[in-house]
């Protein structure tokens, strides 16, 4: 025999291009950049500053709270409200503020606020081994009834004496003309793609999700993890509604309503699976760029807004199918 | 917590050659049984799971634990992995005593498990899978990342050395299931190892893969390494044991080596139409 057993093991059966290709992450970036390329070419507005510009603040708030939902779903659970959440954390920031109280101990408090509600969703689900559907649906319920209760279901547009600094924090563009949410974004995806490949508590992410009874088994501390799972997609749903709130510069009891299904879209579009053990922090990203360029493109081509809903829903049932024709694939 | 690993090939040479042929002269080391279970029993409420079990086992052998479903195999084993604490009786391990509260422990003691359904994450490599819960990382202080390159080398040394072509950057998923076996045996030889206990290793893989895990089992048992393995398949028992003990009823009806034994015996002593041999 040609080939020793220690060529075998050292042999690498896929290149990284061969990696690349067989990701669905990848099919749905090149759908993003066809659909931008078709885009420049039939309409004057697409490629203009301006409405670029206005298309990636706009995948901003759907990208950040994606990429918290990413280690959720990682883990085979599910997030249910985030909406409700990035409402509640906007309320508190924007009440507090409105009191007269500096912008520090506004987003303190809305942080705070983002990881009680997390671990209240993360105990409920690891300890007392409640559906995570459940406990997040009452939590979706129960955190916008709470934001209504702050506020006493008003609008809130004054945000005390840092005012100002609020605004500049969520509307501004620090950075060559890039819009600030947009720079968070991308600064919150780096961090989410180094924990999840390069950190134990990323791999322990992927265990749990792969087969939890094994991550237990040899010694994966299940629990505490998924606690913290829930911590983290609350925290960036809070991240994502002080952004928001001053990018706004108002926050109604509305704010991220029915947000949960599109954040979900975006990771499963992304190429994350809801069974868990797979999914990445640039899925997240290319799935909210692609729900935005749809909804962006529709408008721009003057087809009724009405017809929105069948686009973006095409375009998860199509990611997924991509996914499936793979898998027969590999299975015959 | 602070995991040995031994996986260069030297310190497995040195253990190699400190227990030459281990195992065939099983007779001349009974005073350093790695393991001793004096008058162990186990009940749960009224019932009677494991009644007074004496037995010992020797670095280096591999000891076939036969039984009816319900005769206590699995309560015996799971006394041995830490699962359970013994109602009554008293474990040594190389004399001295050996009191479990968790698993955990029971692996910082040496004893590892290979469970029945491999405990592998399908999604992960199988290098991920061999380093699942004590992942090596580098770097200093809370800046440590997943040292990739040292468990891709460190798991395909150990692949390497039971013999398996199973390549550490595979997906699991991907795998045969003599493969898979491998990966779940691997696991075991991360630290210095004394007892390898495996449950029903062989119950659902196809026959050619049975040879591939009965081979790991010798590898095992090469390095010194004692094997305790739970099978309902006598072939296999007989085919890679040195001894074979049968349970009954919560009972050890029988405890000899396989030379003096034979398959129409150990039935017998499992259905109970043999009562008891000494």
């Amino acid at each position: 025999m040609a080939v020793t057993l220690d060529q075998t093991i050292e042999q690498k059966q896929h290149t990284l291009l061969s990696r690349v290709f067989a990701t669905q992450t990848f099919w749905v970036v090149i759908a993003v950049i066809l659909a931008c390329l078709f885009l420049s070419f039939a309409t004057d507005s697409f490629a203009t500053p301006k409405n670029l510009y206005n298309i990636t603040r706009n995948v901003t708030f759907v990208a950040i709270v994606a990429l918290g939902m990413t280690f959720v779903i990682i883990t085979g659970g599910i997030d249910l409200s985030v909406g409700s959440v990035l409402c509640l954390c906007s309320m508190i920031l924007a009440v507090t503020m409105h009191a007269g109280y500096s912008i520090e101990i506004g987003i303190a408090a809305a942080i705070a606020t983002a990881l009680i509600v997390g671990a209240f969703n993360g105990i409920l689900i690891a300890y007392l081994g409640f559906p995570p559907f459940v406990v997040t649906l009452g939590m979706l319920s129960i955190a916008r009834s709470l934001a209504m209760v702050a506020s006493n279901n008003t609008v809130v547009f004054q945000f005390g004496p840092d005012h100002d600094k609020l605004l500049a924090l969520g509307g501004g563009a620090w950075v060559f003309g890039i819009a600030n949410p947009v720079l968070y974004m991308i600064l919150l995806a780096l961090v989410t793609g180094f924990v999840l490949r390069w950190t134990k508590f990323g791999r322990h992410i992927f265990a749990i999700g792969g087969n939890e009874h094994a991550a237990t088994l040899t010694g994966v501390p299940v629990r505490q993890i998924k606690v913290a799972v829930y911590m983290i997609s609350a925290l960036a749903a809070g991240i994502a509604g002080i952004i928001q709130t001053g990018w706004l510069g108002a926050v109604t009891t509305n704010l991220g309503n029915g947000m949960e299904l599109q954040v979900i879209a975006a990771t499963v579009i992304g190429g994350a699976n809801l069974a868990g053990g797979v999914g990445t922090a640039f899925g997240a990203i290319v799935g909210a760029a692609l729900i935005e360029v749809i909804r962006n493109s529709l408008g721009l081509l003057g087809i009724n807004a009405f017809w929105q809903g069948v686009f973006i829903g095409g375009a998860i049932l199509l990611a997924v199918l991509f996914d499936r024709i793979r898998n027969f694939r590999r299975s015959d | 917590m602070d995991f040995k690993i031994a996986v260069s090939g030297r310190s497995w040479g040195e253990r190699a050659a400190a227990e030459p042929q281990a195992g065939k002269h099983g007779e001349a080391r009974r005073l350093v049984a790695v393991l001793e279970l004096t008058n162990i029993s186990k009940h749960f409420g009224a019932i009677q799971a494991v009644n007074d079990v004496s037995l010992s086992i020797e670095p280096g052998q591999v000891v076939g634990l036969m039984g009816d479903n319900g005769a206590g195999k699995s309560t015996l084993v799971k006394m041995i992995a830490g699962n359970f604490r013994p109602s009554h009786g008293t474990m040594q391990m190389d004399g001295k005593d050996l009191i479990l509260h968790k698993p955990v422990e029971a692996r910082q003691h040496g004893i590892e498990i290979v469970h029945q359904d491999l405990a592998l994450c399908n999604n992960l490599t199988a290098a991920a899978n061999v380093y699942l819960g004590r992942e090596l990382r580098r770097g200093v202080g809370p800046f440590r990342i997943l040292d990739y390159a040292a468990m891709y080398k460190r798991a395909g040394q150990i692949f390497a050395v039971l013999k398996s072509e199973t390549r550490p950057r595979d997906l699991v998923k991907q795998m045969s299931g003599g493969q898979r076996q491998a990966v779940a045996i691997a696991r075991t030889m991360l630290s210095q190892a004394k007892i390898v206990l495996m449950d029903e290793p062989t119950a659902a893989i196809s026959v050619r893969q049975v040879a591939e895990v009965l081979n790991l089992i010798r590898h095992l048992r090469d390095q010194g390494i004692s094997v305790v393995l739970i099978s309902h398949r006598m072939p296999d028992v007989f085919d890679v044991a040195d001894r074979v003990i049968v349970m009954r009823r919560g009972r050890k009806v029988a405890d000899k080596t396989i030379a003096s034994s034979s398959p129409e015996e150990v039935t017998g002593l499992i259905t109970g139409a043999i009562e008891q041999v000494s």
